[in-house]
């Protein structure tokens, strides 16, 4: 078994089925394993199919690493849009000198995810380019999913004045996460992403509220980001309240040492759900009872028409919060 | 609980506060606080806050820019620096468009990751951009003992450090602006101290107040600030003790001028001040880049930016012709733009556009 990956596993020969077969030896299934061209699926009803790139680093940090993203990421992106993730493809882009141990960690850390949340890997590619041409390791997934019943299907519905806005739990632990670690300050275990599938959290609260409007998982660009898409897209102002919006201490404290605002920082396991406001207490109740929904809150409301995003500050001022205009840099004193 | 101690120092100061007052926040970050808090909705009508040139990004010369570039593109350094550096334009390009064109160039949030970077890439050369204010100098100096220590023969160091009571003394010697008080910078004392402002007092007999950075801190300051003026008394007032201390940090201006000594430096917008910057000192003079290249640079000023009007308060960001029209976070023209502790970013992200 080699150690690093290099060219000689790009080059389709002895070298290239070597990683196949690691692959195979992982994620094995009935349709991966027939090795055609494309993967063959029966499917009927309606459909959501989704794509993300991943290009994390480090590749491993606190509470996961970009195996799990990969398939979480994606899996979170068809559940917002109330679908039951099935088949994800899976393809590599892995720069030379990559640890062929570091590949195996991240093999196992895909096939953990995929059976936590149900779902096959049906097709995949694996490339290799010149050390220099990429940033160690690069992973796309592809995801198809299913909405099992009209219930789930969120396509055609409309927010309005008076809607709450719910948040899972506390933001920005991804972001800082990832952040603290590239810029080599040591942190405790205590300090990790909340990277997590949303599947199960999700789905079971579309079966029983119709009240939900929207879902959105507050990914890039944290959920400032998210918000102001909500309120172009539907043409609502938008009132977050910073006294209810949950946030651990570390994340705060992280945040104003390094001079950024924890509204704009990426989550991977949190999900802002815009529900009517006679089921939003049912819907807190619900999500409460879920491990990943523990911190749930209410943490805003639609206003009147319009389209930009308002923060009742925790000292009773208000403010805009507009979308990202920059790279987040920390600060210099 | 928060709440109720903003509400009750917002209440106070509405009480005491008759006359009209400009107040100068020196540091930028106090100036991003007040933003995103929206602490001028809890001041009177009768008191204006005007934004100093306590942007570290903000002040560097558009010369030390088109320095560094030229560094880049003639002598092809690996430049390591901090946070929005990179995006200040220059008179042609900044250091992010050189690094789109394939340049290393590096953000770091620790100095002393540029030990490391020159280590582990021993063919390459670089330059750790030292830039900020006497808070980030220490750091910068132990960096260089570092480099110096393990002997480097590939990483060299541009000091653009700049000192802050200079600054003041010089806006204040301007006369341009009727300044009452000022909101002495909070991070900055920590090293300095509170003894570190005797000068400017002694010599302007202004009042300052030295202050924190939360809300509570901040409006604390404020009402200490507007307490003196109205009671026509002046002080250097220390309203962020749990951090500052009379002499500040002994250890950390020892190994700041146990490397770097004072020397006139250039500042945006307030031209060459006396005594104001950090130069690196003879003995370390192996690791300073301008000891190998010390040339000048022609700089071609940004046509109608007001930088420096907005730096030395004059001006508000919004008085600009530019501002919010072609100069834009996204789109920025000046440094005050670039920078999220600069007024113009502030005023644009925090709503104060619509001011």
């Amino acid at each position: 078994m080699s150690e690093e990956i290099s060219l000689y596993h790009g080059n389709g020969g002895e070298g290239t089925k070597e990683l196949i077969n690691e692959i195979l030896n992982n994620l094995d299934n009935d349709i991966l394993n027939k090795l055609t061209d494309s993967a063959v699926l029966d499917l009927k009803d309606k459909l959501a199919f989704t794509t993300d790139s991943y290009v994390i680093s480090p590749q491993f940090f606190n509470g996961g690493d970009i195996g799990k993203l990969s398939v979480y990421g994606t899996v979170n992106d068809l559940v917002v849009c109330g679908a039951k993730p099935l088949f994800l493809s899976l393809s590599f882009v892995i720069e030379e000198g990559f640890l062929f141990s570091d590949f195996k960690k991240i093999l196992i850390s895909i096939k953990e995810a995929s059976i936590e949340c149900e779902v096959k890997i049906v097709t995949g590619d694996t490339k290799v380019v010149e050390k220099g041409k990429g940033d160690k390791i690069f992973i796309n997934t592809s995801g198809i999913g299913i909405i099992e019943n009209e219930n789930r299907n969120l396509i055609d519905r409309k927010i309005k004045e008076g809607d709450l806005v719910i948040i899972n739990g506390g933001i920005g632990e991804h972001g800082i996460t990832v952040m603290l670690e590239r810029l080599g300050i040591k942190i405790d275990e205590n300090i990790k992403s909340d990277l997590a599938p949303l599947d199960k959290l999700v789905l079971p609260l579309l079966d029983k509220f119709k009240g939900i409007k929207f879902l959105r998982d507050p990914t890039r660009g944290g959920i400032a980001t998210i918000l102001n898409e909500i309120a172009t897209k539907f043409n609502f102002e938008i009132e977050i309240w910073e006294d209810e919006i949950p946030i651990k201490n570390w994340v705060k404290d992280a945040s104003n040492i390094l001079g950024i605002d924890p509204l704009y920082i990426a989550n991977e396991g949190k999900v802002l759900i815009v529900v009517d406001k006679n089921e939003a207490n049912d819907v807190l109740e619900l999500i409460k009872q879920n491990e990943l929904g523990l911190e749930s809150k209410i943490i805003g409301e639609i206003k009147k028409e319009g389209r930009r995003v308002f923060l009742k500050t925790e000292i009773g001022t208000r403010r805009i919060v507009d979308t990202l205009k920059r790279d987040i840099l920390p600060r210099i004193c | 609980m928060i709440k109720e101690k903003v509400e009750e120092l917002s209440n106070i100061i509405k009480k005491i506060s008759k006359k009209e007052l400009n107040l100068m926040e020196f540091c930028g970050t106090h100036t991003h606080e007040i933003f995103k808090y929206g602490i001028r909705q809890l001041l009177p009508k009768n008191i204006q806050l005007l934004s100093g040139p306590g942007c570290p990004v903000c002040v560097t010369s558009q010369r030390d820019i088109d320095y560094l570039i030229t560094l880049v593109y003639e002598e092809n350094f690996g430049v390591i620096t901090f946070g929005d550096l990179v995006n200040v334009p220059g008179s042609n390009s900044s250091l992010n468009k050189l690094r789109l064109k394939g340049k290393e160039i590096k953000v770091v949030y620790s100095p002393l990751e540029s030990v490391k970077i020159a280590k582990e890439n021993k063919n390459k050369n670089y330059i750790l951009v030292g830039i900020g204010f006497e808070t980030t100098a220490p750091n910068i100096a132990y960096t260089i003992l570092k480099a110096e220590e393990e002997k480097l023969k590939n990483l060299f160091f541009l000091s653009l450090h700049k000192l802050t009571p200079p600054a003041m003394k010089a806006i204040l010697d301007m006369g341009e602006i009727k300044i009452d008080g000022i909101i002495g910078p909070g991070h900055v004392s920590t090293i300095i101290g509170r003894k570190g402002w005797l000068d400017v007092f002694n010599n302007y007999r202004i009042p300052i107040v030295i202050t924190g950075f939360k809300p509570v801190e901040i409006l604390y300051g404020l009402y200490k600030l507007i307490e003196l003026l109205e009671k026509n008394e002046i002080d250097v007032f220390n309203a962020y003790e749990s951090s500052v201390l009379e002499d500040g940090n002994k250890k950390a201006l020892e190994m700041m001028y146990q490397v770097f000594e004072i020397d006139d430096a250039e500042w945006r917008g307030l031209g060459i001040l006396k005594n104001s910057g950090l130069k690196i000192k003879e003995n370390f003079k192996n690791l300073d880049i301008k000891n190998y290249y010390n040339f000048n640079v022609e700089t071609k000023e940004i046509p109608n930016c007001k930088c420096g009007e907005v730096l030395r308060g004059i001006i508000k960001p919004i008085n600009c012709p530019l501002f919010g029209k072609i100069c834009t976070p996204t789109n920025p023209i000046g440094p005050c733009m670039v920078s999220s502790e600069g007024a113009c970013s502030a005023y644009y992200i925090y709503g104060g556009k619509n001011e």
